[in-house]
């Protein structure tokens, strides 16, 4: 697409598009460029001089242990940050599409959590779980059942996906609702005359329709997982116990900074650009499609 | 997953049009419940934040607010813990609306060149932004970090900022509504002799007003949240943004937390961004469905 009328000059659009290109630069493809760079090299333990190894540290990191649990671990938080924040939303879509009154309300009580940032979401579920002083941790004991996040690998999962997907759920419950509205009412009504009833509208009609949204609600979530979840795990369990919740962009963090493997780090900052490439592309060929629908 | 299926009716018809009876009763109810679900973590916070230290290390605490709520608050906003919340309150919202505003301003000059001119290089110009989405800050966290401590700008609002505003999305969103705006303002802006900037500042900027304002909302809130970045680049408390802040006001050792202070301070960092959502809700869900588009 493009427009048919043009202003004239070459040096005013250069001038404009400029700041863009600047900030771009200086702090998106040179900072890209040295990660790639720095992946090539490991610094001397004296922090004097770089020294080269080509794929070295690539190799490293995929006989690594740690790192294969790393993905791992992504693997699956990001898979259940996804079920636990879009199946909720769905039903809860669902539940106030079928309202006329009041939806409105329930729509605007559901965004709150939307608002929160990932790391107060932390820490909000952190206060409810805390071993020391949390409720629910405390109700759970009086259950039977001995709460504790930070010796249990997999009550530290399960917390730090609750606390991810929450938020989530505002957003997700948002797009599920908006495509649910527009789903002509006319389609299911001429379901409904023939007979045809709820279960089986949703089934043959409604969920179809609702495909494409479903579709890109859980890239987008998974994008979510994978970069955006840092407060929260920060916060909660950082990384622990024993890097039970550490995901991949929490490593970056955790060896470059807190550990100062430099060569290392970078060489996960270059995975996780081919990581987020693929995600972007696959992303935007859904869309492009999504477009023609 | 259940579905909220209604009593069945005897006409179908009838149940979807009028849409009453005890399945209406029924989605209420699921709705309330799920409005309630979601909303425990900030109300628990909240409660949390009336009440005294006391009360809430022996658990489990009270479900009610207390009557601490000024002296809990007061203190958080002007002596928190390691730095008044009142500083970083105000750091957060230097940070949220320099990247708002920011984003916009570069956003809305390149959109504008990019679709009002030819010029050397444009189709480059165009991808290299494109590839700007692949790059979230926390792929490239270490060498960033380099660049902004190499600047000397750690610890200042520019280190804050300006790594985090350039978008992409930004960019594709005023394209896509340039494109839009009838190609006979710009001729009849030509024919009058009007310089383009003129037709940028009279035409085109009013023009996008709504747009300019569902975008502001997204990205206030994009920047209040940050996370990484700040922790990174601001070891000086007194630049640290409520956010962020909120995990350093925990103790390393085996002290007990502050919780009535910290829960205080979770409840003032979601204070402006809900409101921000919740006053500007059909903005911001236009906003949200258009930038994700």
């Amino acid at each position: 697409m493009e427009k048919r009328v043009f202003f004239k000059g070459w040096l005013l659009p250069l001038l404009l598009i400029a700041p863009q290109i600047l900030v771009s630069a200086v702090f998106f493809f040179y900072p890209a460029g040295q990660a790639v760079w720095q992946s090539l090299f490991i610094p001397d333990p004296f922090g004097l001089s770089m020294q080269y190894v080509g794929l070295g540290n690539f190799k490293y990191l995929l006989s690594d242990p740690y790192y294969r649990a790393s993905f791992f671990t992504t693997g699956l938080f990001s898979i259940l940050v996804t079920l636990v924040s879009m199946i909720p939303a769905l039903f809860l879509a669902i539940v106030a599409d079928r309202l006329i009154k009041g939806a409105g309300t329930y729509r605007t009580m559901l965004i709150w959590p939307y608002a929160v940032a990932p790391a107060i979401a932390g820490v909000l579920w952190l206060f409810m779980f805390n071993t020391r002083v949390g409720v629910v941790s405390w109700y759970l004991g009086n259950l039977g059942y001995d709460w504790n996040h930070v010796l249990n690998g997999s009550e530290a999962m399960g917390l730090v996906v609750v606390s991810s997907a929450w938020g989530r759920i505002s957003y997700n419950f948002l797009f599920f609702f908006a495509a649910l509205q527009s789903v002509p009412k006319s389609i299911i009504e001429a379901a409904a005359i023939d007979g045809a009833r709820f279960w089986r509208r949703f089934w043959t009609i409604v969920l179809p329709l609702l495909s494409p949204t479903t579709f890109f609600l859980l890239v987008v979530n998974v994008v979510y997982a994978f970069f955006e979840t840092f407060g929260v795990i920060h916060t909660i369990t950082s990384g622990g116990p024993q890097q039970s919740t550490t995901i991949l962009v929490y490593k970056v963090f955790a060896d470059g900074f807190v550990g100062q493997d430099l060569g290392s780090s970078a060489a996960q900052s270059v995975i996780l650009l081919v990581v987020v490439g693929a995600l972007t592309v696959f992303q935007f060929k859904y869309i492009e499609r999504r477009v023609h629908y | 997953m259940t579905l909220p299926t209604s009593k069945p009716q005897k006409n179908p018809v009838a149940g979807m049009v009028e849409k009453r009876g005890l399945g209406i009763w029924l989605s209420h109810a699921i709705m309330v419940l799920g409005v309630l679900i979601v909303f425990f973590p900030i109300w628990l916070a909240f409660v949390a934040s009336t009440v005294t230290q006391p009360e809430i290390v022996s658990p489990p605490m009270p479900l009610l607010p207390g009557d601490q709520f000024f002296i809990n608050y007061k203190k958080a906003l002007l002596a928190g813990v390691n730095v008044p919340v009142g500083t970083m309150l105000t750091n957060s919202l230097v940070m949220a609306i320099g990247i708002a505003v920011g984003k916009i301003i570069i956003s809305l000059l390149s959109a504008f060149a990019i679709v009002y001119f030819r010029f050397p290089g444009k189709k480059i110009f165009f991808w290299l932004i494109f590839i700007t989405l692949m790059l979230p800050v926390e792929v490239r966290i270490v060498p960033t970090y380099e660049i902004i401590a190499g600047f000397g700008m750690l610890n200042s609002y520019g280190g804050l900022i300006f790594p985090l505003i350039a978008s992409a999305t930004a960019t594709f969103l005023f394209r896509q509504f340039f494109m839009t705006v009838p190609d006979e303002l710009a001729e009849a802006a030509r024919v009058d002799g009007a310089k383009p900037l003129r037709f940028f500042w009279d035409i085109l900027i009013p023009m996008s007003r709504t747009n300019i304002a569902a975008l502001f909302v997204i990205l206030f809130i994009y920047g209040w949240n940050q996370y990484l970045w700040p922790l990174l680049i601001t070891t000086d408390p007194e630049m640290n943004t409520i956010v962020m802040g909120i995990k350093q006001m925990f103790p390393s050792g085996d002290d007990v937390a502050d919780w009535p202070v910290i829960m205080a301070t979770s409840i003032l960092a979601m204070i402006p961004p809900v409101i921000v959502v919740i006053s500007m809700q059909k903005l911001f869900i236009r906003g949200l469905v258009d930038s994700e588009k």
